[in-house]
């Protein structure tokens, strides 16, 4: 189910549709006014423009200067490149965001108004209205059931099509407006204002309409602009330490650099390919979160996945599978297991759970004991309560006297049986610790006062968590599992699915109080909840996850939401962020990487007639170590190749460096490598190869 | 190259590697107040100074106010020497009768020993009395230094610290690495050096009868001391306009292997003491190896543009403007030296020095002064690299980029971009406009490429807080003594505030436990980045600028032509 989802969301990186918008968008991109927003492209735009100007001046004086023709093609090119890179990131979010609208109709809804029913707009519901919605009808905005249980077609915003369950009370009472509700009938809470809804939101955020820049993206586009300042310090000051030369070599000022070519030099030293690329970057990084239907609210949440340290999980779900499974029937003394399965049953026979329910069939498979008809027993079912942690069946007798059948934690029959002036041995509590030290949950069953046995409820592990576990550890993440069961019981889990540290027996606000312990320690803390009594702590981590199958109140403290509800996503989202971050500081540094051979391709072109001697070239053209054609084409190979690798590595940008559960510095030297040693090689190779093409 | 070269080559790097932990050590004892051997002897001095100044040492001040006191202190030291310059004709010890200096060049002077870079538009010992060397010049040599020892002591608390404002008090930094540090180690050099023949007297001038029958005057005066720490301190201002290529300064073979020694001593052991006190001895020693391998690799290629010679005068050395006494190889390693750590100190003129050894010097100070560097002002420059080191490569691991434990972020790069900034914008912006204005011009010696390096290097020397200089240039004029005073100014404080900040915003944040997924600054990897970040983003601002001067004059040079 969860490929199908990737697969559906996942359009292909180049679709028609979306390439076509992506080039009209980057020439509307170049208005001055969005342009100033990238520094850096900026810079260029200011520089095309001006070589152009001086293209058609030339014109004007009747001269056409073919080279500085070129050099402004290639300077626009670069900035429609980079123009390009952003659209493209947003036009497969736009494809997103219109398939979404879709599902947005324009609903009415039952509005209920002084006791009575009134049809109004959807978008004219307020927070705090009450709404009533029956089968077949649309949940006209987010809101809270305040009554009634009903199945909910969500595939609009999950693309799942299987309903879910939505009722009053409890940790599944978050609807979203432009679900459908399949059957029954629900009273709905709106609970947001009209335009801010999910969806809307959800819009919003996939198109890109209000991105804001991210903290780290900031102090980038800051060293960027610094880079660039110093760069533009060195391309101004240069054409006098060039004229002292032509003065010192005897030539005269028609030697001159010309603007067209200080231009050229600049751009070329600037950090044009990240600069370019950087939005693309941030942007794509949301939609891969979005292809694993995680929704973020903001991109700082991303960035900061990329930075947590500390894992909060919840045992059940993430760690374990849902349920605790019985497996075995352990008998007290004199009883024999047929009589303590037969008990067991019969205490579960209306039990609910999952747990009740794998006694039942345990029971059916080892002993063949079927299950009965309730209603034949003359049996009342004591359901469990938080109160008397037990759950059971009180049944009467052909002979007329009452069995009082239990079964429940063990502290909970140990009351039981002495309130019945029965006691509880020692053997059995010994039994119980065993079960629970290797991580099981024993329940003991007791009928009158006396104890049966103790039925092995076993938590089973996740398959491939434990691996999951070891590589979060290698990339400095720790794990803490969080589970309501006793110490030994927790232990025993923490130990077989190999998390660093847990808590057990830990209530809601203890989770709250952990997150603040180790985030004053200097730790960054995700986590995944759904439950209202979550909702602080959701809040209060540096990432919470809220599962959209969860409340209303954990939707708005986290800031994401798991479409699927899948606790695991957690460590998908930590590896999404650390993604998006690492092809940031690859592309710099590749980006930085490239100046050098900038230099070597440039310098000695213009500086070729310094101090020559007679005809022969000038001594610095023993620095043209690429061998390039004439000082023309170096020049334009070197803008060429600044402006076509912005192309180049779009996918990149798009995808993101690939990334591995290695530690930081394994994947520092790899990313080094082929990002630092790259940088600095593949633009003498490029710019070679481009030179030998424009001289054929 | 002889054995015996290397011999000392060899015996100069094991000393210095020998001292850093020793010293580093003791240093660290000392800023942390801790218990160590000099208390007993001169802490009644230290007890003396807060009592009379009413300084507490218990009261720590935010980076705000630890900036302000460096400032108005710095500015009083300017403005006492400033006019103790101008009016030294009326005031007591000038046997010599100096008249007051020009309000430019007093300017220039009192700006050059305040900021530690001693560069000398004047030549001493036709200038200065003996008061202004002692009261102003060489109390700016102790102070000015202790200056840097500060900001760095500083900027260690802002890293080592968590959620707090206070950075420690200004005035105990200074008082202490003054009276525990700097004062011990350069009266026992003074007094080695003395020993070695340095003079140190009051004496007027001697006139002496040459064998030629002529009269030449000696200049005599109070060297030993001034001179021990300008090497201590990274001052490099000498008593004598030659600097310690004059026998009076820098007599014998010992005596100029202890002032190279010097020189680098105390930069390098504050790496060692920056790594303990920040929480990271071994990345102190990465720091250390860093700075070590530049240096080796920037005498490296000095050496061979010396020993290489050129076609011109035949494929051997040159000589010219190097002390016979100390020959080609000491003369080099003290230009390396020297100009690796900002202190500009010579004991050949580096004029003199082929091509690539001039470019050597001039690279070493165009990277920020941070091979070593100044006294304290290396390592701290050195950490503005490695926050932007940390900053592009540490987002290759996934996280955050954090510099131990401390999350770099906006603030911090602004902060390290405008420290890199402000002696970029000296160097190419004054010297843009000296190559192509009369004034600049004007003050040349030489043609070609050769006059643009003396520019350059002039400003390079200035912005990196150096004070040494490719002697031809006649810098003793209004345009130069002017433009370079505000270039050293610049240079100074365009960097001391920034890190300051940095340090104060450091100190304000939380620190990251370290983990298997931290990016690692102390391992040989993060030498090779921090290397390469240094040599692209330091080094390549000035390429075009090199590339005009000294490279084509080394390629001119190979085929012929010098100038």
């Amino acid at each position: 189910m969860e490929k199908d989802m990737t697969s559906k969301r996942n359009t292909s990186l180049f679709n028609k549709k979306i390439l076509l918008q992506a080039i009209k968008d980057s020439v509307i991109k170049l208005n001055p006014v969005l342009l100033i927003k990238n520094p850096v492209i900026f810079m260029v735009g200011i520089g095309s423009a001006f070589t152009t100007v001086i293209v058609f001046a030339g014109i004007f004086q009747g001269s056409i200067s073919w080279f500085n023709f070129q050099i402004a093609v290639w300077l626009w090119f670069t900035v429609i490149f980079a123009n390009f890179s952003e659209a493209i990131a947003e036009g497969r979010g736009k494809a997103q965001a219109e398939s979404l609208r879709k599902n947005r109709t324009q609903t009415q809804a039952r509005k209920i108004s002084g006791g009575k029913e009134v049809l109004v707009y959807a978008t004219d519901l307020k927070a705090g209205d009450i709404v009533v919605c029956e089968a077949g009808e649309t949940i006209p905005s987010d809101g809270e059931v305040t009554e009634g249980i009903a199945s909910v077609d969500e595939s609009a915003i999950t693309g799942e099509s299987a309903p879910v369950i939505r009722e009053s009370g409890g940790d599944r009472s978050a609807v979203t407006g432009g679900t459908k509700v399949i059957s029954d009938k629900i009273f709905i809470r709106i609970t947001s204002e009209p335009g801010n809804t999910f969806i809307d939101r959800m819009i919003a955020l996939v198109e890109g309409a209000n991105r804001q820049k991210t903290p780290n993206e900031i102090a980038l586009s800051i060293l960027l602009s610094g880079l660039s300042i110093i760069f533009l310090l060195v391309v101004v000051t240069f054409p006098s330490f060039f004229d002292y030369s032509l003065t010192a070599s005897g030539l005269p000022a028609t030697h001159r650099l010309t603007i067209p070519v200080l231009i050229a030099l600049l751009v070329c030293l600037i950090p044009t390919t990240i600069g370019g690329l950087m939005s693309a970057i941030g942007i794509s990084g949301m939609d891969r979160l979005m292809q694993r239907n995680v929704i973020a609210t903001s991109g700082r949440a991303i960035e900061a996945a990329g930075d947590v340290d500390v894992l909060l999980l919840d045992k059940t779900g993430t760690i374990t599978l849902g349920n605790r499974m019985a497996t075995d029937f352990i008998p007290a003394e004199n009883i024999s297991v047929e009589e303590l399965a037969d008990a067991a049953q019969l205490s579960s026979l209306s039990d609910e759970t999952p747990e009740g329910r794998s006694i039942v069939v345990l029971a059916k498979e080892k002993f063949s004991i079927r299950g009965r008809d309730v209603h034949s027993l003359n049996a009342s079912f004591i359901p469990f309560t938080a109160q008397t942690r037990m759950s059971g069946v009180d049944l009467k007798t052909a002979q007329g006297h009452i069995r009082l059948i239990r079964k429940g934690s063990s502290d909970a029959i140990h009351t039981f049986v002495q309130d019945n002036n029965g006691f509880f041995p020692q053997k059995i509590l010994n039994i119980v610790h065993e079960l629970a030290r290797q991580g099981a949950t024993p329940l003991v069953v007791a009928e009158n006062d006396k104890v049966l046995g103790v039925i092995h409820l076993k938590d089973i592990v996740k398959g491939g968590i434990k691996q999951r576990f070891s590589e979060l550890r290698k990339m400095g993440i720790k794990t803490v599992m969080i589970t309501g069961d006793n110490p030994l019981t927790a232990a025993a889990i923490a130990a077989e699915a190999g998390v660093d540290d847990f808590m057990a027996e830990a209530k809601p606000e203890d989770k709250l109080r952990r997150i603040r312990e180790e985030q004053a320690n200097g730790h960054l803390v995700g986590m995944i909840g759904d439950g209202t009594n979550d909702a602080p702590a959701l809040a209060q981590a540096d990432v919470g996850i809220a599962m959209n199958s969860g409340t209303q109140a954990a939707r708005e403290a986290g800031n994401m939401v798991d479409l699927d509800s899948n606790p695991t996503k957690l460590i998908e989202v930590v590896e999404v962020g650390k993604q998006l971050l690492m092809t940031r500081g690859a592309l710099t540094t590749f980006s930085v990487a490239n100046d050098i051979a900038k230099y070597f391709a440039i310098i000695p072109a213009i500086a070729t007639s310094l101090y020559a001697v007679k005809g022969s070239a000038g001594p610095l053209s023993a620095l043209n170590v690429m061998n390039l054609n004439s000082p023309q084409s170096a020049i334009l190979s070197a803008i060429i190749f600044n402006a076509i690798i912005i192309i180049l590595l779009i996918p990149l940008a798009l995808k993101g460096v690939r990334y591995r559960p290695v530690s930081a510095s394994k994947a520092l030297t790899r990313n080094l490598f082929v990002f630092g040693l790259g940088g600095m090689i593949a633009p003498f190779i490029g710019i070679k190869i481009i030179d030998l093409l424009i001289n054929l | 190259m002889t054995i015996n070269d290397l011999i000392q080559v060899f015996l100069f790097f094991f000393l210095l590697i020998g001292i850093t932990p020793v010293l580093g050590n003791f240093m660290e004892r000392v800023f942390t107040g801790k218990k160590h051997f000099l208390q007993p002897v001169l802490g009644w001095l230290e007890k003396l100074i807060y009592s009379f100044t009413g300084v507490s040492q218990k009261d720590e001040s935010n980076w705000k106010s630890y900036t302000w006191g460096l400032v108005v202190f710095n500015f009083i030291g300017f403005s006492f020497v400033f006019l103790l310059q101008i009016i030294q004709q009326w005031l007591p010890f000038n046997p010599a009768r100096f008249p007051g200096v020009s309000w430019h060049s007093a300017f220039n002077t009192a700006v050059s020993f305040m900021t530690n870079t001693n560069w000398q538009g004047y030549a001493g010992e036709t200038t200065l009395s003996y008061l202004v060397q002692m009261t102003g010049l060489t109390v700016q040599n102790f102070v000015s230094a202790a200056t840097g020892i500060a900001v760095l002591l500083a900027l260690t608390r802002g890293i080592s610290r968590k959620t707090t404002d206070k950075l420690g008090n200004f005035w105990v930094d200074l008082t202490r690495s003054t009276i525990y540090i700097l004062l011990p180690l350069s009266i026992l050099l003074a007094v080695v050096l003395v020993g070695q023949g340095v003079i140190q007297n009051f004496k007027p001038y001697e006139t002496i009868h040459t064998l030629q029958g002529s009269e030449q005057i000696i200049p005599m005066g109070p060297a030993a001391s001034q001179i021990a720490i300008k090497q201590l301190g990274t001052n490099g201002g000498g008593f004598f306009n030659a600097n310690s290529a004059h026998p009076f300064e820098n007599p014998t073979p010992f005596s100029n292997f202890l002032e190279m020694l010097a020189i680098l001593l105390i930069p390098a052991a504050l790496t060692f003491t920056f790594g303990k006190m920040a929480g990271s001895v071994r990345h102190g020693w990465t720091l250390f190896t860093a700075m070590f391998i530049l240096l080796i690799a920037g005498l490296g290629i000095a050496l061979y543009g010396e020993y290489s010679g050129s076609t011109v005068v035949g494929h051997i050395p040159h000589m010219e403007g190097k002390e016979t006494r100390f020959g080609i190889t000491n003369s080099v390693l003290w230009a390396t030296a020297t100009t690796a750590a900002s202190n500009g100190s010579v004991n050949a003129m580096h004029e003199s020095l082929s091509p690539l050894a001039g470019m050597v010097a001039m690279i070493n100070i165009m990277l920020g002064e941070t091979i070593f560097g100044g006294v304290g002002t290396g390592l701290y420059g050195m950490v503005i690299y490695v926050i932007i080191t940390v900053f592009i490569a540490g987002l290759m691991v996934g996280r955050t980029p954090e510099y131990l434990g401390k999350k770099i972020q906006a603030f911090e790069v602004q902060m390290a971009l405008i420290a890199l900034l402000s002696p970029c914008l000296v160097i190419l912006l004054f010297t843009a406009f000296a190559s192509v204005s009369h004034a600049g011009l004007s003050g040349l010696n030489n043609a070609g490429p050769h006059g643009f390096s003396e520019m350059l290097y002039a400003f390079a020397s200035a912005a990196g807080n150096n004070g040494s200089a490719f002697a031809g240039l006649n810098a003793n004029t209004l345009f130069y003594n002017l433009t370079l005073g505000i270039g050293m100014l610049i240079g100074r404080f365009g960097v001391i505030v920034p890190v300051l900040a940095i340090a104060g915003s450091m100190a304000e944040k939380k620190i990251t436990p370290f983990s298997s997924g931290t990016f690692r600054t102390d391992n040989s990897l993060f030498i090779i980045l921090l290397i390469g970040v240094i040599l692209i983003i330091g080094g390549l601002d000035f390429f075009p600028a090199l590339s005009l001067g000294p490279v084509i004059e080394h390629l001119l040079m190979n085929s012929g032509i010098t100038f």
